[in-house]
């Protein structure tokens, strides 16, 4: 099997700053990586780079394309680089907002993709729209008013369903659930970990949380300083960690 | 009479020609908006001075120009532009559709169809039809390259399912032989069915923004529209009630402050000509 996304030699600095530092991994088809780390370890650098929004100073990132075999995606044109974003790939912000036009309905907003894709059907957008919105668990006769009337909860459950929508392979989530209460963030996991598995979703998910990371992820890399310290499966790193930094985070969990 | 204080049609040569560059660049590529050297006319911006540059580089001895402001020959605006080409050019002026070789317009195409020896020059505020939906100007510019126009129709989306239909009645955004989303100018939709294969030269100006762009003779130009909402054009209920015409676009006219109304063709030349025929017969 050759993996999805293929990350090697990673770097990346701002100023004299090193951020990224020789990072590798592989992600495969339907596997679901947890990047976890403390603030400023260079988790969110990481998922910029790797999904195109950033350009790294070295290494390369090869991504398996549905056709052509695996591509480096800085030697893509922007162009293709695009459509791969809205196609084969979704982004999930921590924020909503980022990812979701807020001024614009919740059906407009799940229909974007497939308008930017040549669908000029408004029955069909609508349909799609509906079907989505169910998936996601939303109620569907909401379809037609704004996010900004929407709870946080929906609103991020309505960027999941924009993002889905054209059957992505690849998923990059930026803390999906960190701006959530509890409850709302136990039944949004539920959510994610049932579509990632129904979908046969890859994703990454970039989280300070382990216990998402416990949840949804098969895999998980522990970033510190630019480095990934350690990296395997989620069970074995979480249970029988290896290096010191990954033994400090998995022991600094509070346990109610 | 020409005054011969001023250089021909006002704008010095080297401005023309660079104007002209700017005009066979966008000419070239249908749609595109090619950037140039806007200069400050003897008339505020909103007022056409996009148009009047154009008209300016492209105008010669011999033609003849009318000029058109809401259809109508008669108006503020259209009386000043025609005077100030008359007065810099010496050229003769008309309010005939048919006998010039030259038009320049504010919001809307003659009745009369265009042939291919004429010239429609349209002054336009805003030339960037994404304007609305997305501010970024570096990012309107990289969705045109990438022919990346979901967003325009996340907008028509939105009216349909706030409306029923799509609200947008002037400024009615089309794609231009298949490839370049762009603004028609503050036209009503009513017009749009007209830019599409049209015999005549369309040449688009926008001085505050400094953008060209053109629409070459006979070229394809398809208003938007979803499959299941097809793009429609305004209807009226009732004639002209000067001339009859069921087929123009009408003015509603206000006539007294007690409800009186009346609709009138908003094409002064081409009501004018259909009650001269109806005289003559």
């Amino acid at each position: 099997m050759i993996p999805i996304l293929a990350v090697a030699g990673l770097r990346k600095s701002y100023g004299k700053r090193l951020v990224l530092a020789d990072v590798d991994f592989d992600l495969w088809p339907g596997d679901v990586l947890a990047v976890v780390g403390e603030s400023g370890s260079g988790k969110t650098t990481l998922l910029n780079c790797v999904s195109a929004r950033l350009r790294p100073e070295a290494g390369t990132i090869r991504f398996l394309t549905r056709h052509e075999g695996q591509k480096d995606l800085y030697a893509l044109s922007e162009a293709q680089r695009r459509l791969l974003a809205r196609t084969d790939w979704g982004f999930v912000h921590q924020n909503p907002s980022e990812g979701l036009r807020m001024n614009v309905s919740a059906g407009a907003n799940v229909g974007e993709r497939l308008m930017a894709l040549g669908e000029r059907h408004y029955g069909r957008l609508r349909g799609a729209a509906t079907d989505w919105l169910a998936r996601v668990e939303m109620d569907a006769a909401r379809i037609d008013e704004s996010p900004q009337t929407f709870s946080g909860g929906m609103r991020q459950r309505l960027q999941i369903a924009r993002n889905l929508v054209t059957r992505p392979r690849l998923v990059f989530m930026d803390e999906p659930t960190s701006g959530l209460d509890v409850s709302v963030q136990a039944r949004l996991l539920d959510l994610l970990r049932s579509l990632t598995r129904d979908l046969g979703l890859a994703a990454i998910v970039v989280t300070h949380d382990l216990a998402v990371a416990r949840l949804l992820a098969h895999r998980m890399l522990v970033m510190k300083d630019g480095r990934a310290v350690e990296q395997g499966l989620t069970d074995q790193v979480l249970d029988d960690p290896q290096h010191p930094y990954t033994q400090l985070l998995v022991s600094s969990v509070l346990q109610p | 009479m020409r005054d011969p204080h001023y250089a021909f049609a006002y704008l010095d040569e080297r401005t023309k020609r660079m104007v002209r560059r700017a005009l066979l660049k966008a000419v070239a590529i249908p749609g595109y908006q090619v950037p140039f050297g806007s200069r400050e006319m003897p008339l505020p911006y909103g007022w056409g001075t996009g148009g009047i540059q154009v008209t300016a580089s492209i105008l010669g001895p011999k033609d003849v120009l009318k000029v058109i402001d809401q259809g109508a020959d008669d108006t503020v605006n259209a009386v000043n532009i025609r005077r100030f080409f008359e007065r810099t050019a010496g050229i003769a002026t008309t309010e005939r559709t048919r006998e010039a070789t030259i038009l320049q317009t504010r919001h809307r195409i003659p009745e009369t169809p265009l042939a291919e020896r004429q010239i429609i020059v349209y002054q336009v505020p805003v030339p960037e039809p994404l304007q609305r939906l997305e501010p970024r100007e570096a990012e309107t510019r990289r969705m045109h390259a990438l022919s990346d126009y979901g967003l325009m129709h996340v907008k028509l989306y939105e009216d349909i399912a706030r409306y029923g239909h799509v609200s947008t009645t002037y400024d009615y955004p089309v794609l231009v032989n298949g490839r370049y989303v762009m603004a028609p100018s503050p036209i009503p939709k009513f017009d749009n069915p007209k830019i599409h294969m049209n015999p005549a030269l369309q040449l688009f100006g926008a001085g505050r923004e400094k953008r060209i762009y053109a629409v070459p003779p006979y070229t394809k130009v398809e208003s938007l529209a979803f499959e299941d909402h097809p793009f429609e054009v305004q209807r009226w209920s009732r004639p002209c009630v000067l001339c009859g015409a069921v087929d123009s676009f009408l003015d509603e006219v206000v006539t007294d402050d007690r409800g009186g109304r009346m609709f009138v063709c908003s094409d002064t030349d081409y009501c004018g000509e259909r009650r001269g025929r109806k005289a003559a017969a």
